[in-house]
């Protein structure tokens, strides 16, 4: 019996052993890692602003910015705040990319200095907000497409507002119904039905499609809605863009809606749209801008450009939103945060956007953009944007 | 005469060992278990609590009709839970269907058929299974399993059962289907591990008891191992079972999410855990996110009550008597 009990023992204090050993080695590899971005950021100190745009004192205060909400912003956002971070060494930014539902409920409890949304904030949603008045900040735009998987059509397909309404309410079932032969006379349709495609989570480009289609069908308005998570009448949902794309790939005969960029990027089949002065008109960086150019005056209440008129307008698009407090707890913070924002609506930033098939925000909601931040004060009441409407190189 | 003098050895050293710790050590240990006991108990209760008080606002205004309703409209704020729960009811069936004689039979091979020298490699190979990240389980499904369920596996099914009733409907590769058997695939290392232990457990006597009366090796596994192993193989079933209700990214990857009450094994569906991991993020709306937490209340329940469940079934089973070995 003592025998067996030794014998039991000695093999399990070396596994304790072996135990701290592994959690000594998992967390000195946990901490190396967490130290790698901060090592990034040292070498970056070297680098010597040059950016004319930018006033020198702003490498002085701030330090890190944090922000949090929109995916659709993420990749324009990390890669604006590396070029930032490159001119401006003393400024880093942390973006959580956990949707729009977290970024607002984030910023509304003031744990982070800006928060991105998709759809702007509401007023109920404002009523909420715990550091005063809210402010928001045009900072992006994108288009959303309509691409489908035909094994026979690689491209050529026009669809008019009705048919696609129709398809997506499931009154469209199979894709040689009369109603797309009509806009398609030369494209070789199948008989087989129509599989649609949507997104499972909730999301910008979800908001901005179903506002379409509510937009030019009361079917849909009455239906299914306008939101970032609708009741869908039929089809499959994949996760984000890449799910939905992989769906729309994998599935023949399938339609579904992604996001420009994201189609741009992946060389995705689409369907040109018939827009509101009655052309097909197929998403790009130039159509989307162009419908955007039409609604000058956009407010945080009247915020959609979908179905604009034009004859080289491309009907689905919309704005992504940044969310900051007018009176901001600290000048230094402050004037750091809304110089970066100013940079990234305004030609540099916008640049950088466009390198990933952003559209480039149109000339007067750059203004709207600077007019919004030049609201933003410290506590002192005096204005903290720096450039304060320095032309922009 | 030296084996003695070894055991002596053995037994001072080890009563040396045992009574060296004052009982004062012996207290602190105690104390400091109760600690941790009290602790997990107390962050189990909180998180009741705060799922509760955050889920309230959507009970209080659907009350019954949240567990009945069949419409999930986040626009008109209009909440039901049915499709969720049938779905999360579904998956975990079908997954569960395929683990239970697949896991079982693993095991059994494994234990009783395997020569020893190869059985713990394999034994390894299928636990590390269980170490694979669900993220990974789902992009396997959805890029590699989806394309045969939709070419092969659906029209096969399609075909030899007629395409009626559960096997009727368009073929997508994703949906109920791919949903259980992917669980099904990610609960079986739970299964065999566990049902591998439990068979192991199996008296080494009464095995060799029943070869020595001349049962063949169908016999004892049937008669002897199973029937004495049955206690601790529910409590396997009831693990894999805890996996499946709950599993989240790789379900959410491939069930097609769809909000309807889904009437095929084919088409798409979702389960509890799927729609609280696609709106949580965008949920703005207050009442979208206390039914979103609602749902998790929920998924709470039913794993509860599967659970009670399947402890019910082992009380049952134990008291009818035979069995020697448990485990849970």
């Amino acid at each position: 019996m003592s025998a067996e009990y030794s014998d039991a023992r000695a093999p399990s204090s070396r596994s304790w052993w072996r135990l701290v050993a592994a959690l000594a080695v998992t967390s000195s590899v946990a901490i190396t890692a967490m130290s790698l971005p901060a090592a990034a950021a040292k070498h970056h100190k070297k680098k010597v602003p040059v950016d004319p745009y930018i006033t020198q004192d702003l490498t002085a205060p701030g330090g890190a910015l944090t922000g949090a909400g929109s995916t659709f912003d993420q990749p324009f956002f990390t890669k604006a705040f590396f070029e930032f971070n490159a001119k401006i060494p003393a400024v880093t930014v942390n973006y959580a990319s956990i949707g729009s539902g977290g970024g607002i409920a984030q910023f509304q409890a003031k744990t982070v200095n800006f928060g991105a949304t998709d759809v702007p904030m509401s007023p109920a949603d404002i009523a909420k907000a715990t550091g005063g008045q809210v402010l928001q900040v045009p900072i992006a735009l994108g288009g959303v497409s309509v691409s489908y998987n035909l094994p026979n059509v690689k491209t050529g397909l026009k669809l008019t507002p009705a048919v696609l309404a129709n398809i997506f309410l499931g009154n469209i079932k199979t894709w040689n119904d009369p109603a797309i032969k009509k806009l398609n006379p030369k494209v070789s349709l199948p008989s087989a039905n129509i599989e649609t495609v949507h997104r499972a989570d909730g999301s910008g480009t979800t908001y901005i499609f179903t506002n379409y289609l509510s937009t030019i069908s009361t079917a849909w308005s009455t239906g299914p809605g306008t939101g970032k998570s609708v009741s869908w009448p039929n089809g499959v949902a994949g996760q984000g863009n890449e799910g939905v794309a992989g769906l729309i790939q994998q599935t023949p005969d399938s339609i579904g809606y992604v996001e420009l960029a994201y189609a741009l990027q992946n060389n995705f089949t689409y369907a040109a749209i018939k827009n509101a002065a009655g052309k097909y008109v197929l998403p790009s960086l130039k159509s989307v801008a162009t419908a955007a150019a039409q609604k000058p005056n956009i407010t945080t209440v009247n915020f959609p450009i979908v179905d604009e008129p034009g004859a080289g307008s491309y009907p689905i698009s919309g704005y992504s939103w940044a969310l900051i407090y007018q009176l901001q707890p600290s000048s230094t913070t402050g004037t750091t945060l809304v110089d970066l924002l100013d940079w990234m609506t305004h030609a540099p930033g916008q640049a950088v956007a466009a390198t990933l098939d952003y559209v480039p925000l149109p000339a007067n909601i750059q203004a709207l953009a600077r007019s919004t931040l030049l609201q933003v004060t410290g506590p002192d009441g005096k204005t903290v944007l720096l450039t304060n409407g320095q032309s922009t190189s | 005469m030296s084996e003695t003098t070894t055991q002596t050895t053995i037994q001072k050293s080890t009563a040396g060992r045992r009574f060296r710790l004052p009982a004062v050590h012996d207290r602190y240990f105690r104390g400091s278990l109760t600690a941790i006991a009290v602790l997990f108990c107390a962050v189990c209760l909180t998180l009741v609590v705060t799922l509760v008080i955050q889920a309230r606002p959507a009970f209080a205004h659907f009350g019954f009709s949240f567990l009945t309703g069949t419409t999930w409209d986040p626009v008109r704020a209009h909440y039901g839970a049915l499709p969720f729960i049938i779905g999360t009811l579904e998956t975990t069936a079908i997954a569960m269907m395929l683990a239970i004689p697949i896991g079982l039979g693993t095991a059994l091979f494994l234990v009783h058929v395997l020569p020893t020298r190869i059985r713990s490699p394999l034994s390894t190979a299928v636990e590390l299974l269980a170490a694979v990240p669900s993220v990974v389980y789902g992009l396997w499904a959805l890029l590699v399993v989806a394309p045969w369920v939709r070419t092969i596996i659906e029209p096969a099914l399609a075909h030899i059962t007629g395409g009626a009733g559960p096997f009727s409907g368009v073929q997508l590769g994703v949906g109920l289907l791919l949903a259980g058997l992917i669980l099904f695939v990610m609960v079986l290392p739970t299964m065999v591990a566990i049902s591998r232990d439990v068979i192991t457990a199996v008296p080494a006597d009464q095995v060799e008891a029943a070869y020595a009366l001349g049962a063949t090796r169908w016999q004892v596994l049937l008669r002897v191992v199973l029937p004495s192993a049955r206690v601790g193989l529910l409590g396997a079933v009831t693990l894999a079972m805890g996996r499946a209700l709950g599993e989240t990214i790789a379900v959410t990857m491939v069930i097609g999410n769809s909000t309807a009450i889904a009437h095929s094994l084919f088409a798409p569906s979702a389960t509890l855990a799927s729609i609280i991991a696609n709106q949580f993020t965008e949920a703005t709306e207050p009442f979208h996110l206390a039914s979103l937490i609602g749902l998790g209340v929920v998924l709470l329940a039913v794993s509860i009550v599967v659970n009670a469940a399947a402890r019910l079934l082992v009380r049952s089973v134990g008291n009818r008597g035979t069995s020697s070995v448990a485990l849970v």
